[in-house]
């Protein structure tokens, strides 16, 4: 079974990363989602599956029976996917944030608005002058 | 607190606390409560020098293998004695000097900071102490530079200063690591005793040099001693104490200090008196073409601490009493003439040495004080500076090697010392006398104390020098032999080769004083020495760091959020894919067998490819939530009920708040990618996925440790009282890892909140 | 949000039903399926749908203290727990003690559920902060 879910998984990793690249933060948003379930499953696999025995010690037992489940790679993605979910809520306040700033969930955009502030709140230097033409070019 | 605790750890809480006080106080106030507690701790060390040696341990860490506490040799009571000493009078001359300056305060409050912080480095018993004191020198030593700070030249000179003794202090942690490593311990008494192991490990040349670079950037030893000169841009109260008298010598305590460890390695050797008397030579050639008084005292003090490096490089034996005899020498008599060059600028309204002249009879006080301090300088029977000087070529005449060579360079360096000591008293003070800016009298007691007290202290142990040797001298010069000397002081030895080479010296001396104009001018037309120095590669290196950082920033900062993912994402994959090709690690796991779980499987993987191409936002999102759904699923049918239902809630919660939030934004959903974009993206994505398929597929086919599940199961009822597992994991055997994460939720939670603390409104508003 | 009257109507036992399940989950997940986090994102969601029937002024007024003081407590109440094990000097901080008390029932005293406890007032207050403030209504 641990064949089909790695290539389970890096098909998730393709569409996480095809969001990513996305010009429009929503998407890159759920493509950083996405990339947080890969990773989730990705460490679960890495602890071997294929049993479906939950890792529960039986009443009276003082060990873990040999079929039953990794338990580590269970801890680590359960608070995995908790944190997940706050770095999802936190970066979609900040799309929030963005849009309520610049009215655009374009990441370029947001840097055209940034532009015209430059010379407002760093002082002048000849760096400054190179930086936006390199952004152009780029 | 034991008595020996109480005793070392007073002076320096004494200075903090004053320190602290002082900031409350009005300037007129400050100097004279800065002084009285430098006179304190004057006095209480006063009490303590010339007994043994009084050490006390305060903090370890055992488990690091470290351990910390102060200790008060020989060497530490003359180091403390010099810098409280000449702390006392520094700061009285300050409070007078810079008189009506607000600033005064803030001046005092860091000369008390700077003091502790000498303190505290000279008697350190481990290197860690002594490292973090080392560092606050260069600290308080770049504020107190940078005094005049919108002067560019004082920014200029204080950044300068502190990257120089800072980038040393980097060596020196690194080199005083590798020593504690080879000595198993960090205390300073220790690593002596360990002196065997610290020789014979792997590193112990490394080490040394590390050990060396950092002292000899401290003490500016050529090729860093441009540094000194340019840090005169501080008020000569600070130049007095830090950058002649005191900090500057800390590179020398640091390499008397380990000499009894490295005092006979050739290369040890060699180095030191070298670097010492290059550093010597090249001082005294700079110092003639100075006519800035006080970057002729810089450049004499460099000339004195490569002497005091090259005494230390020769045979302990010989030249330990030597090189702590010149070294109090030489603190008095230049602090003294600091003072006085201070006094000068203050009274004349200039420092520039060709401008003045026949100044005696007007500042009788000074002029005293001066001409004494100068002809300690020189080093004129009885003064304690003719002590200094015979010793100084005794230990070069008995050198082991090359000793012709070295006392050609002590002698040339004691002329130009000679010349310069006529320069600053009797070309100042006698002959005819220039206008000058302001009508110049005697200062005011507080100034005229340091000058003179120093001064005459000068003569006064010139007069007696075995009173001073017997009670201090020797005992320094112990701690850095190891054994009492063997040598003693005394005004006069006879009639030797070496008084005679003695006479010599002062008569070229006062020769080169007569020609110092021409001399000087000659120097100064000589433009060679202002395009190769050591200074330009200072400059051309700073300038260089610069613009590669402005490159490298262009470079990497181009701004576009899509180049960064893109570039990221390459190299990510392209990493795990090379290293599985080239080393063949590319394997396959044995279980091709499928069950009916696979469909949990194609459940997340269309769930994802919708998720990518969907066209408006909440088809993505309720795609989103397939894959989501599918997780849980897989950890459900897995054995993991815990993990599923946690996926399952959260997975909830995310659609919920995705759909409402992202419907509201009021932006059309579709991807604005060009076609070109997409193809070319999602090659970039196929490449990815693969990479992390490949590896996976190879990490799951290497064998399986099950070492530490098996720990956790065998272990969770027995040490955990808990039959689930991952929730003993969870809350008993990685509970700081689980307070470590709550603690991030509710950060994450109060970020939330803060962010949207206003923005929520205009959003709506807008819907 | 305007909630159909089926969903107003429901709202308490929305609420009432998941609390319950969140505090039974709590209380077993040291010896089966549960947990603070689990127990929590439960509570959690039945706040959540609850403010979403009635208003979040509702849901706050259940939950009276705001949801930011829920994650502190929860963050104390775990902090806090790791202090106990220095009844025995040499432990490390958050080594749970246990007791087990003489009495007619078995009633296992352990500071490792009070960690629970405050992993469980977290997750409901960083939850529900975060999708009240995210899901702002008019």
């Amino acid at each position: 079974m641990e064949t089909p879910l790695a290539l389970t998984i890096g098909v998730l990793v393709a569409a996480a990363a095809y969001l990513l690249l996305a010009r429009d933060l929503p998407r890159v948003l759920l493509g950083f989602v996405l990339l947080g379930n890969a990773a989730n499953l990705t460490i679960f696999a890495a602890g071997r599956i294929g049993t479906m025995t939950p890792p529960l010690v039986e009443y009276g037992a003082l060990a873990l029976t040999a079929d039953a489940a990794n338990p580590l790679p269970q801890a680590l993605v359960l608070t995995a996917i908790v944190i997940g979910f706050g770095l999802a809520a936190f970066a979609l306040v900040l799309v929030m944030r963005a849009h309520a700033e610049f009215g655009s969930v374009h990441a370029e955009d947001m840097d055209a608005a940034e532009a015209p502030d430059e010379p407002a709140t760093q002082a002048p230097s000849p760096p400054e002058d190179s930086i936006p033409a390199r952004r152009e070019a780029a | 607190m034991h008595a020996p605790e109480l005793i070392l750890l007073l002076p320096l809480l004494l200075g903090i606390a004053a320190a602290i006080v002082v900031a409350c106080l009005r300037p007129a106030q400050a100097a004279p409560v800065g002084a009285a507690t430098a006179a304190v701790c004057f006095a209480l060390y006063l009490g303590l020098a010339g007994g043994a040696p009084v050490s006390a341990a305060f903090w370890a860490v055992p488990s690091l293998g470290v351990s910390g506490g102060l200790r008060l040799d020989g060497l530490a009571a003359l180091f403390a004695l010099l810098i409280t000493g000449i702390g006392t009078l520094v700061l009285l001359y300050a409070g007078s000097y810079l008189k009506g300056d607000p600033r005064l305060t803030r001046l005092v409050v860091l000369l008390l900071v700077f003091m502790v912080a000498m303190l505290g480095s000279v008697t350190a018993n481990d290197v860690i102490t002594l490292f973090i004191f080392w560092e606050l020198t260069s600290l308080t030593s770049f504020f107190l530079v940078a005094y005049d700070h919108e002067k560019l030249e004082a920014r200029k000179a204080a950044l300068q200063a502190l990257l120089i003794t800072g980038g040393g202090g980097l060596a020196l942690l690194a080199g005083l690591i590798l020593v504690a490593i080879a000595a198993g311990t960090t205390s300073l008494t220790g690593i002596i005793a360990a002196r065997e192991a610290v020789l014979a490990h792997p590193a112990a040349v490394p080490a040394m040099l590390l050990v060396i670079l950092g002292a000899f950037t401290k003490s500016a030893q050529f090729p860093f001693h441009f540094w000194l000169p340019n840090a005169m841009a501080a008020p000569t109260p600070v130049s007095a104490y830090l950058h002649s008298a005191t900090m500057v010598k800390l590179g020398i305590y640091l390499l008397a200090r380990f000499s009894p460890v490295y005092g006979d390695e050739a290369l040890w050797q060699g180095l030191l008196t070298w670097t010492g008397l290059l550093t010597a030579l090249v001082a005294a050639v700079l110092a003639f073409r100075e006519t800035d008084l006080k970057r002729v005292l810089a450049y004499t003090t460099v000339t004195a601490l490569g002497t005091l490096t090259m005494l230390l490089g020769l045979a302990p034996e010989l030249s330990a009493m030597a090189a702590v005899t010149f070294l109090t020498v030489h603190a008095l008599y230049k602090a003294a003439l600091f003072l006085t060059a201070g006094i000068l600028d203050h009274e004349t309204g200039t420092r520039d040495a060709s401008a003045l002249g026949g100044l005696r009879g007007v500042m009788p006080w000074t002029a005293a004080a001066a001409v004494l301090a100068a002809l300690s300088m020189a080093g004129l029977p009885p003064f304690l500076g003719f002590v200094g000087k015979e010793i100084v070529y005794e230990a070069a005449v008995a050198a082991d090697g090359g000793a012709g060579l070295i006392v050609l360079g002590a002698f040339l360096v004691n002329t130009a010392g000679v010349a310069i000591a006529g320069l600053l008293s009797w070309r100042i003070f006698f002959g005819a006398r220039p206008a000058t800016p302001k009508a110049p009298h005697d200062p005011p007691i507080a100034m005229l104390a340091g000058p003179v007290v120093l001064a005459t202290f000068g003569l006064l142990a010139g007069l007696a020098p075995s009173l001073l040797g017997g009670w201090l001298l020797d005992g320094a010069a112990a701690s850095i032999l190891g054994h009492p000397p063997t040598t003693y002081l005394a005004l006069w030895h006879g009639f030797t080769p070496i008084l005679a080479l003695s006479v010599v010296t002062v008569l070229l001396g006062a020769l080169l004083t007569l020609f110092w104009p021409r001399l000087m001018r000659g120097l100064q037309a000589s433009r060679a020495l202002d395009r190769f120095g050591p200074g330009h590669g200072y400059d051309r290196a700073l300038a260089g760091i610069v613009a590669c950082a402005e490159a490298t920033t262009a470079m990497v900062q181009h701004g576009s959020l899509r180049g960064y993912i893109r570039l990221l994402l390459l190299v990510a994959a392209l990493g795990p894919l090379v290293v599985l090709i080239a080393y063949d690690g590319a394997a396959w796991p044995a279980d091709p067998v499928l069950d009916p779980r696979a469909l949990a499987f194609g459940m997340i993987a269309a769930g994802a490819v919708a998720t990518a191409i969907a066209r408006g936002t909440l088809a993505a999102v309720m795609a989103l939530g397939l894959v989501g759904f599918g997780a849980a699923i897989v950890f459900l049918t897995f054995g993991a009920p815990d993990v599923a239902l946690t996926q399952f809630t959260v997975e909830v919660l995310l659609v919920v708040i995705l759909a409402t939030v992202l419907l509201r934004l009021p932006v059309h959903g579709r991807d604005t990618r060009t076609t070109r974009q997409r193809s070319g993206d999602a090659v970039v994505a196929v490449v990815m996925g693969s990479s992390v398929a490949l590896l996976l597929l190879a990490v799951l086919a290497a064998p399986f440790d099950p070492r530490l599940g098996d720990w956790f199961g065998q272990n969770s009822v027995p040490g955990g009282h808990g039959q689930n597992v991952v929730n003993v994991i969870l809350v008993d055997f990685r509970a700081l890892d689980t307070l470590g994460e709550i603690a991030v939720l509710a950060i994450a939670a109060f970020a939330v909140i803060a962010l949207l603390r206003g923005v929520a409104r205009p959003l709506r508003r807008g819907n | 949000m305007h909630a159909s009257l089926i969903l107003r109507v429901s709202a308490p036992l929305l609420l009432w039903v998941p609390l319950v399940i969140s505090f039974y989950l709590l209380v077993r997940g040291h010896n089966a399926p549960g947990g603070g986090f689990v127990g929590g994102l439960v509570a959690a969601s039945g706040l959540v749908f609850f403010a979403m029937a009635r208003g979040q002024t509702a849901a706050l007024a259940v939950m009276r203290l705001p949801p930011a003081s829920w994650c502190g407590v929860g963050l104390l109440l775990a902090a806090g727990s790791g202090f106990l094990a220095w009844l025995d000097p040499s432990a490390g901080y958050l080594t749970h003690r246990w007791w087990f008390p003489d009495l007619p029932v078995k009633l296992p005293l352990n500071t490792a559920f009070i960690f629970d406890v405050g992993v469980y007032l977290v997750v409901i207050g960083t939850i529900t902060a975060m999708v009240f403030a995210l899901v702002a209504e008019d």
